[in-house]
């Protein structure tokens, strides 16, 4: 890819003029398996490395280390338990703020009334932190799971809403009109022209969402916790245990490609329609 | 036209009495009146910025918000069929063409609604696979599958090249043959204006300027003497001198 963009400008000087390429101005085809070359050559860096003896096992384990802790973590339990309660946190964080974003969203987006109650709010909601919103969260609701759902689901909620509400407000004016001459029910509005003309907006928020779902957990996982990655990691920190850092950043990482993959997949079937740039 | 046969002819599709119309100081129809009998095909020609679209849009109900007044009787059940083909690009062809039916006989009458307009088959097509001509007869699928009274029509081919232009006149000749809306098709172009048309309404000045029948046996030519005739007084009333040939 890199190589392609270095050598064309030469071979067009050397090339004769008259069989000269038309420059391409789209990114080309996509590649196979593209989403993964970068990590494959940071991790063998890393491997590199550790290997070479440049990286101290104190500051950064070996990725061996890594895989050796991380199977001992399987074997005594810890992995899966610890995993299965923080996925938990973000998935319901993530259902309740992606749920009421876009509802927040639709009513916003398709009333003057809802717009002029609910906008002004999630703005200064925007500006504010969720993190910074815990101590307040920790007084009203206390350390428990509630408390770190909400701070997730508040995380979620805003990118939710303003892309959804954003792909809502620039439905093409024209799509409406049709609506109207074709005299449809508000119910068929919404389902055939309102959802899927903010469809591309939602998946958008939704891709920003995930990410702030795990986001939002690490913070609260290591504040006051004894369950969850971040509980684990934040351990392993008193007890000066790298790798087992190392495994939970491992899979904090993981866990956000996955899910971003995973909504990238729903977005290219959603939206097989669209022709793009990309294509 | 062929609606004559069915006895229809003394029924009125449109009344349009005292209609004005304003942007701002601007006034765009200023006491118009115009009838449409049912099964009628009238084409309205006019100048840019003659109120041609503005009289449409009021008989669509597509201009609220915009000042006037007047009487606009339109049947309940009308279509319309935009400049732009207007299809939604997240639904396929067949659900565009049925697009706000219910029933379920919607996809059968929505798929023969499609092969009338000649794209049997490409039921489940996204519109972007069209061409332009092909999502033009999509919506021409569209408007008709609801068996309208009347057809709303804002320059349909003003987009189109030459050559499909020519195959969609026979096509919508077509399919008002046998479907009998009663048609108000927006046009500039006077040609398209004699082709089709059952009377000609020229718009000028906010009402109408000139309310011509066309007499003449389809199929059409441009080389039939009345049908220059016709051609020539129209142009004449938009104010262009025609040329020779």
């Amino acid at each position: 890819m890199t190589a392609s963009v270095l050598v064309r400008p030469r071979t067009k000087a050397d090339a004769a003029p008259a069989r000269k390429a038309r420059r391409r101005l789209g990114p080309g085809r996509p590649l196979r398996f593209g989403a993964a070359v970068g990590p494959l050559v940071l991790l063998a860096l890393w491997s590199i490395g550790s290997a070479a003896g440049w990286l101290d096992s104190r500051t950064l384990s070996a990725p061996w280390t890594v895989v050796t802790t991380a199977r001992n973590l399987i074997a005594e339990g810890r992995l899966q338990d610890n995993l299965i309660v923080s996925a938990q946190r973000a998935g319901l964080g993530l259902l309740l703020g992606v749920l009421v974003g876009t509802m927040v969203a639709l009513v916003s987006g398709l009333s003057r009334w809802g717009e002029a109650i609910l906008d002004g709010p999630i703005q200064i909601k925007r500006a504010v932190p969720s993190v910074a919103l815990i101590p307040l969260l920790i007084l009203w609701l206390g350390i428990g799971e509630e408390m770190k759902v909400i701070t997730i689901a508040l995380g979620v909620f805003v990118p939710v809403y303003i892309h959804t509400h954003n792909g809502l407000r620039t439905i093409d004016s024209r799509y409406v009109e049709l609506g109207e001459a074709l005299r449809l029910r508000p119910a068929v509005f919404l389902r055939r022209i309102v959802l899927p003309g903010a469809l591309p907006g939602f998946l958008l928020g939704l891709r920003f969402a995930v990410v702030a779902a795990w986001l939002s957990l690490v913070v609260v996982e290591q504040i006051n916790s004894t369950s969850g990655i971040g509980y684990m990691m934040e351990l392993a920190r008193q007890y000066g245990q790298t790798d087992v850092i190392i495994v939970g950043l491992v899979l904090y990482g993981l866990l956000g490609l996955l899910s971003d993959g995973a909504v990238r997949f729903v977005q290219r079937r959603a939206l097989s329609w669209r022709r793009t740039l990309a294509d | 036209m062929a609606a004559h046969a069915g006895g229809l002819t003394a029924t009125r599709a449109v009344r349009v009495q005292g209609l004005a119309r304003a942007f701002g100081t601007r006034t765009v129809l200023n006491g118009l009146d115009l009838e449409i009998r049912a099964g009628e095909f009238v084409a309205l020609l006019g100048r840019s910025g003659s109120g041609k679209s503005t009289l449409l849009r009021a008989l669509a109900g597509l201009d609220r918000g915009v000042s006037g007044a007047g009487l606009v009787d339109v049947p309940e059940n009308s279509s319309v069929v935009f400049q732009d083909a207007r299809l939604l690009p997240w639904q396929r062809v067949l659900d565009n063409v049925v697009l706000g039916m219910s029933g379920s006989d919607a996809d059968a009458r929505g798929r023969a609604a499609l092969a009338e307009v000649g794209l049997a088959g490409r039921e489940r097509a996204w519109p972007s696979e069209l061409s332009g001509g092909e999502q033009q007869r999509v919506a021409l699928a569209r408007a008709l599958v609801s068996e309208p009274h009347l057809l709303l029509a804002d320059e349909p081919f003003g987009a189109l090249d030459a050559l499909t232009r020519l195959r969609m006149h026979e096509l919508l000749r077509e399919l008002c043959d046998r479907h009998h809306p009663a048609v108000l098709l927006v046009t500039h172009d006077v040609d398209e204006a004699v082709t089709l048309a059952d009377r000609v309404v020229l718009l000028d000045d906010g009402r109408v300027a000139v309310d011509l029948a066309i007499d003449l046996p389809n199929p059409r030519s441009h080389r039939q003497p009345q049908f220059l005739a016709y051609r020539e007084s129209l142009l004449r009333s938009l104010g262009v001198t025609p040329t020779e040939g």
